[in-house]
């Protein structure tokens, strides 16, 4: 187990590495650092692009380029912004507004995938069967982003109507400056009464594929001779249910929520942009592609590719520890 | 046809049944090939051809009725700015600048279509030729190919594609955005033709093709591709509605189809930013995506239980 662990982890840290010059590659063809100059009137000279250039260490070949940033990122330095300002502490500070919103709606995703998919597949064929499988089947085909306007619209809002008073907000992380004068108490509740209507929002989408998945692998335990023989030496069915199938239905659940947990990233940025959140996602679209932030997009990539690398490893490794299968092959 | 005839009546004038003839065998299966088989088995299936009606009917109504339909999609009526559906001979309403919603829904369903069937086409195909290379030669071609996969993989595809759309706004046409969504939406596919190819091409049929000295080429095109083929078409038809649904996401976010050349994403987007002044702005291109991508979701189950009768659905 030792040595598979090494193993694996030494892959991940050459994906990692190969990755980000995949990254830096792409990002430095495609964006353009001095676009902002570009447009103004009258326009610059162009020994003005000249030195900016070579400030900015442009000129350099790719491979010395890609070597001062990745070893400024390992020192914690992402660089400056277009703006002169690190750009460590925002990128840091918005992975902190994305991870709420991420780590709550994964959780509340996986507990309503297990248990919509065991339950379904307990009730094969019977109408909470029916109507969990239309549900979900809903949600995969819905775009987020539709989703997310029909929660304000038919959920938040009627809520707030209903209750007289705002309990659900539609826009943003926070109340604006609730930071600065709140006291801890306050600051939480209303951090919690944003954070609800997105993780509705990302959950939905989600646990929707999860619950087919865990349905599927529960049925595929279900039929097995091992859950056939507890049954026959006489244990009770819930139990038999819970310690004999649940427990390798979870298997196959875990590697595929680990390995989904990358595309969340995909998801939140949209997510993100209807509910007004500043976090990574806003951060990317908006600070980065928006205003042609070099180091911006590269920083956001590069934290988005350690936290998919990372749980690529977790996958692999949770596998192997829950089926001692794999890693004897 | 006509010879068989011929043969029965001559020559002494009685029927006789010709040696060639095929014998009757009235307690015997017809012979089927697999993929007949699997068709079969996806008629039987109400809810998959259900969807399959639905689908293609949608298609047929966004392609043949703008032609005898009264609005065109970029004609401005003037008279009729913002009307709700059914005032002023507009059934669906119209947007702010009085253009028609169901004449710019049928070409947004017809852009998705060729969105889709474009991304399915080539990142069917390189996925089929990188999972198969990688799954046939194995040892370090596999792990070569299957490590460049990873790789690849560590960026969210959604964002991969803003970064390189954000930058080309010129190619950010329908096949603009469907080939930014193909070159990085094949890797799902090479993985799964791969895990099929690996496991295959242990086989005996295979072993005694190589053995009457088969090309490599030849057991690929022959004996491989065809036993994946229900795999890779359950891919297809699933990959075709996350096309619909990533270039929703991707016009919602401003990196989508550009302008007059619009699409469901592209109108859904605009609606959105009124969603409480003109729902039906909103309301009628998202349930249009909604169905379309339910309609796809249930075809491609359909297929996969038609292929693999014993397999769970996984979804």
């Amino acid at each position: 187990m030792l040595l598979y662990s090494i193993r694996r982890l030494l892959a991940s840290v050459l994906v990692l590495l190969a990755s980000s010059f995949l990254v830096f590659v792409l990002v430095a063809q495609t964006v353009d650092p001095l676009s902002i100059y570009r447009t103004r009137q009258p326009p610059p000279p162009p020994e003005f692009f000249e030195q900016k250039r070579e400030e900015l260490g442009l000129n350099d070949p790719i491979f010395v380029r890609y070597w001062h940033w990745l070893t400024g990122v390992l020192h914690g330095d992402f660089g400056n912004n277009i703006n002169g300002n690190p750009v460590r502490p925002d990128l840091f500070e918005r992975l902190g507004v994305t991870a709420r919103m991420v780590i709550a709606a994964m959780l509340l995703a996986i507990v309503l995938a297990v248990i919509v998919g065991v339950v379904t597949a307990v009730r094969k064929d019977k109408p909470v069967d029916y109507v969990a499988t239309i549900i979900s089947y809903i949600l995969i085909a819905l775009p987020v982003f539709w989703f997310a306007v029909l929660l304000k619209t038919f959920v938040a809002i009627k809520i707030n109507e209903w209750v007289g008073q705002t309990i659900l907000y539609t826009q943003g992380e926070e109340s604006p400056g609730i930071s600065l004068y709140g006291t801890t108490g306050e600051i939480f509740k209303d951090r919690l009464q944003h954070l609800v209507l997105p993780t509705i929002a990302l959950a939905g989408i989600t646990y929707a594929a999860w619950s087919r998945f865990q349905r599927a692998s529960m049925l595929d335990v279900m039929s097995s001779e091992y859950m056939r023989f507890a049954r026959a030496k006489g244990l009770p069915w819930r139990k038999v249910l819970v310690k004999h199938g649940l427990r390798n239905a979870l298997i196959p659940t875990t590697t595929v929520v680990a390995l989904g947990l990358g595309t969340i990233f995909g998801g939140a940025i949209i997510t993100e942009t209807v509910f007004n959140w500043n976090g990574m996602g806003r951060y990317l679209t908006q600070n980065g592609l928006g205003q042609n932030d070099l180091n911006v997009v590269l920083g956001w990539l590069i934290v988005s590719a350690f936290f998919i690398v990372l749980f690529n490893l977790i996958a692999d490794l949770l596998y192997a520890v829950l089926d001692p299968r794999i890693r004897l092959s | 046809m006509a010879t068989d005839v011929q043969q029965v009546t001559t020559p002494q004038g009685t029927p006789q049944t010709p040696t060639s003839a095929p014998i009757e065998r009235e307690f015997t299966v017809k012979s089927r090939s697999q993929t007949q088989q699997a068709l079969r088995r996806f008629m039987h299936n109400k809810l998959a051809m259900a969807a399959l009606f639905v689908y293609v009917a949608l298609l047929l109504i966004s392609f043949i009725y703008p032609h005898f339909y009264g609005w065109t999609y970029d004609h401005q009526d003037a008279a009729s700015l913002s009307s709700p559906p059914g005032t002023n001979g507009h059934p669906f309403g119209t947007d702010e600048i009085g253009q028609d919603l169901l004449a710019r829904m049928m070409l947004g369903i017809q852009r998705s279509t060729y969105i889709s069937v474009i991304f399915v086409l080539v990142a069917g195909s390189v996925g089929v030729l990188i999972g198969a290379i990688s799954g046939y030669f194995g040892k370090w071609v596999d792990n070569v190919l299957m490590r460049f996969v990873d790789i690849i993989l560590t960026v969210p595809i959604l964002v991969a594609i803003i970064v390189v759309a954000a930058n080309f706004p010129g190619a950010r046409s329908p096949i603009g955005i469907a080939l930014f969504i193909a070159i990085l939406g094949w890797m799902d596919l090479a993985r799964i033709v791969r895990s099929s190819f690996l496991s295959l091409r242990e086989r005996e049929y295979v072993e005694a093709a190589h053995a009457l000295g088969a090309s490599d080429k030849r057991i690929i095109l022959k004996h491989l591709i065809p036993n994946s083929l229900g795999q890779i078409i359950v891919w297809g038809t699933l990959g075709a509605a996350t096309a619909v649904i990533t270039e929703a996401a991707l016009s919602y976010l401003g990196y989508g189809v550009q302008g007059s050349q619009t699409s469901l994403g592209a109108l859904v987007a605009i609606g959105a930013q009124a969603a409480e002044t003109r729902p039906w702005l909103f309301y009628f291109p998202g349930i249009a995506i909604l169905i379309i991508v339910l309609s796809i979701n249930l075809i491609g189950d359909g297929v996969r239980d038609a292929f693999d009768p014993s397999a769970n659905r996984n979804r």
